[in-house]
């Protein structure tokens, strides 16, 4: 066989390890693909993969493997990573492993290394953030570590690059030679724990141990470790279960404990034999980290710096954004306004500006705070605050019946639930994973953001009303579907996802600088991913609510015939004239829009959003913002008919908001409309993004459609609460 | 004998056992918290009942719900 020759496809490594072991970074510089690294543990949930070039010529396939402590599966992640890694489906068979490891937390990420091991795989060390081990004063006996492995293990410092072409030249040495690549014994088993690896062994399937008697046995191991009633693995076989289940029994009554037994017989393995290969030095006794956490852990001062910390992300969110957000719509209108001039009238120029040109600029005007707020998160997430953040909230996590490791899938809500849902698969439980993602949705995410803007800007247009009343309002709204949030998943959790609470368990990862260069690839790479995604989502529907609200086409006829009649009324003035030809203009677009299909769905509608205070042009609006919330600002632009010479720029919307009257001359945005259709927008689930990550995470129809229902009549009653509850109490 | 959620903040103690859920007891021995084992009380999150402690030289953060599941000898 040679290396990566086309007929066998590529060789496959998997790049395993701990989490916070600078994998990712190690897994960017070896393949210089774009993927996400991050200090929070198990940041990592998607696989990525790369092509990493061997020093012969040749080329591997590289495989980012989630973060894990160990083989026995508890998490998504970990399932992900034990299948990657022990190769259990075919599909999935590594040709070696790489794992790289935290050179400070040796002895306990050589844990891992010692299963991996087992799995009698061609393997390769990489003992990482050897800058660390130095700056701490500790070394490291690497001839001993590889005689006692009995693998390559090399030194490196992802982040540098340092130690990398030695690294890729060992691979590419176990790939040539997998047979030879890792024989070593190392630790056995005891007489007693020996009985029930062979007993369980002989349940192993051949498809898994493939004919090695050390990999039969290793999977022994990891079946008697992993497997139980609550263990949610799938595609473990009957009669595995059932020699496993025996085996525990029968310890049990003997007085062992089959699980401390095989830990401790590796932590003792490596304590003898790793042990004298790692030389403490006199690092300081208060280490940074320490330091910062007296501080940013305190108690009180600690929450005070969390809660400011959150403030200036959003409120940076704004300030920042707004600039270039101002420039993307100036571009749009530009060219909106280049293309109808320059363009014949006729169908193929309106599906062109009204349609494309503003569904395009409809998504990228998200980018500025997209942007941003990946920006936020993962210099939180690489620079280890984020694990604080778990610490920290987990107090107000497990009140609503999920642990701190929710808060970051939460907290990501506030920017998109796509990402955020996907996030949710470092969740240990399938059943915090669920109510995770039934409430997440109604967190704050940026699409909601325009219809805010819009609203509020409505309400008091920037410059004017109190100070600050623009960013308290939408502070509000942040803390309002917080709020709400909480109190689904509390009322969910106890109803119709109840189970046992989860224990918290996580790593408090020392803070590190972040690497800008892979925070702002990570933020560009998740920001591609929402405009790939969401996106085209958004550009569909753009384009089927222009031809929703534009067709059937009126006749031109008409309007010319009613011109003219103004044209020969002679009992009217110059003045009047042009004013009466521009009334007529504008009943005509109206009667245009009503007519059209968009109008007649919004008005047939009318009698059920009624009682929320929003009319028929309001429930276009939520009709296109099924699709994605932020279409409701695009839909509105065309209800309101900008999209034609006018700019669709926000300014001239806002005035076209403030403008609205109901047949019977009142106001259609009074305040209380506003807050009511801004309660809607917070609640409901206008979202196909969600529904559909929802349907492909879950595998089923169920969830996304309990999502949906759910949200719908908690946005109905919210916001007729509000509207209602209002005029009763004379508001409005 | 006492349990580690009421160790004195800062002090270490011997891990004498675990008890409680097997996947939450296994995890922790996995992460190197197996009877015997020096831990040590870092820090008490006042919210809530979280524990930041130390084994093996690495940071955990655990509930003090389920510390009070492992039992140490104080040193």
């Amino acid at each position: 066989m040679t290396l990566g020759t086309a007929a066998t496809g590529l060789r496959r490594i998997a790049l395993a390890g701990n989490p916070n072991t600078g994998k990712t970074t190690l897994f960017n510089r070896l393949t210089g693909s774009r993927a996400r690294v991050g200090n929070y543990p198990g940041v990592t949930v998607d696989r990525h993969y790369g092509r990493l070039a061997l020093p012969s010529g040749g080329e591997t396939e590289l495989v980012d493997v989630p973060g894990t402590y160990s083989l026995s599966a508890n998490s998504e992640d970990e399932k992900l990573a034990l299948g990657a890694i022990a190769g259990l489906h075919p599909q999935e068979r590594p040709d070696a492993t790489l794992i790289v490891i935290d050179g400070t937390q040796l002895l306990r990420n050589l844990y891992l290394v010692l299963q991996v091991l087992e799995l009698d795989g061609p393997t390769v060390v990489a003992v990482n953030m050897m800058d660390q081990v130095r700056e701490a004063g500790l070394e490291i006996d690497f001839e001993l570590l590889e005689s006692e492995l009995g693998v390559p293990v090399v030194p490196i410092v992802a982040k540098r690059g340092e130690g990398l072409p030695r690294l890729v030249a060992a691979l590419e040495r176990v790939l040539a030679e997998p047979g030879r690549a890792n024989t070593k014994r190392r630790w056995e088993p005891e007489a007693a724990l020996e009985d029930d690896v062979a007993a369980v062994g002989r349940t192993i399937p051949l498809l898994w141990h493939r004919e090695s008697t050390l990999r039969c046995r290793a999977l022994a191991l990891w079946a008697l470790l992993s497997v139980d009633e609550e263990d949610e693995l799938l595609g473990v076989p009957a009669d595995l279960r059932e020699a496993v289940r025996e085996r525990r029994a029968l310890a049990g009554r003997e007085g062992r404990h089959i699980d401390e037994e095989i830990i401790r017989g590796r932590y003792d393995w490596l304590d003898e034999h790793i042990g004298p290969a790692l030389v403490e030095g006199n690092a300081p006794k208060i280490s940074l980290t320490d330091r910062v956490d007296r501080v940013l852990l305190h108690p009180a001062l600690g929450f005070v710096i969390f809660l400011t910390i959150m403030t200036i992300v959003f409120q940076s969110l704004f300030a920042w954004a707004d600039p270039a957000i101002g420039l993307i719509e100036d571009v749009v209108a530009g060219l909106s306004d280049l293309l109808s001039t320059h363009l014949p009238e006729g169908f193929v120029t309106d599906l062109l500006v009204e349609g494309i040109v503003a569904g395009v600029g409809g998504v990228l005007v998200f980018l500025p705070q997209i942007l941003l707020l990946f920006f936020f998160l993962g210099l939180m997430e690489d620079s280890g605050y984020m694990a604080r953040v778990a610490y920290i909230m987990d107090r107000l996590m497990k009140t609503i019946g999920l642990n701190g490791r929710a808060f970051v899938p939460m907290l990501s809500g506030f920017a998109c639930a796509v990402p955020a849902i996907l996030a949710t698969r470092t969740m240990e439980r399938q059943r915090d994973r669920l109510l995770t993602m039934m409430v997440v949705p109604l967190m704050t995410c940026s699409a909601r953001l325009p219809v805010y803007g819009l609203l509020i800007a409505a309400l008091y247009p920037p410059g004017q009303g109190e100070p600050f009343v623009q960013g308290l309002l939408m502070v509000a709204m942040y803390l309002f579907s917080t709020v709400i949030a909480l109190a689904a998943a509390a009322v969910l959790g106890r109803t119709v996802l109840k189970g046992r609470r989860t224990p918290l368990l996580l790593e408090m990862p020392p803070y590190r600088m972040p690497v800008w260069r892979s925070v702002l690839r990570a933020m560009w790479q998740k920001s591609a991913v929402f405009v790939r995604e969401a996106g085209t989502v958004i550009l569909v529907c753009t384009i089927a609510m222009w031809a929703l609200l534009s067709f059937p086409k009126q006749t031109a006829e008409d309007l010319a015939k009613r011109q003219e009649a103004v044209a020969t009324n002679v009992d009217l003035d110059a003045e009047a004239r042009a004013a009466e030809l521009e009334r007529i203009e504008t009943e005509f677009a109206g009667e245009g829009l009503r007519e059209s299909y968009g109008g007649r769905l919004g008005l047939a509608i009318e009698p059920t959003i009624e009682p929320l205070g929003f009319d028929w042009k309001i429930g276009i609006g939520i009709i296109g913002a099924f699709a994605a919330r932020e279409v409701f600002v695009s839909t509105m632009a065309v209800v309101y008919g900008l999209a034609d010479e006018e700019d669709a720029e926000s300014r001239v919307l806002r005035e076209r908001v403030r403008d609205q009257e109901w047949p019977d001359g009142r106001k259609v945005y009074t305040p209380l409309v506003c807050f009511s259709l801004m309660v809607f927008f917070a609640l409901a689930c206008q979202c196909m993004s969600t529904l559909a990550v929802v349907k492909r995470e879950t595998a089923s129809w169920r969830w996304p459609v309990f999502l949906f229902v759910y949200m719908t009549a908690l946005a109905w009653v919210a916001s007729f609460i509000v509207y209602q509850g209002g005029q009763l109490v004379g508001l409005g | 004998m006492t349990t580690l959620d009421r160790l004195e903040l800062g002090k270490s103690g011997r891990l004498i056992r675990l008890e409680g859920e097997r996947a939450l007891c296994r995890r922790l021995m996995e992460l190197g918290l197996l009877p015997g084992c020096i831990v040590r009380l870092i820090r008490r999150a006042k919210l809530g009942g979280v524990l930041e402690l130390e084994v093996r030289s690495c940071r955990l953060t655990i509930r003090s719900s389920e510390a009070n599941l492992l039992f140490v000898e104080p040193s």
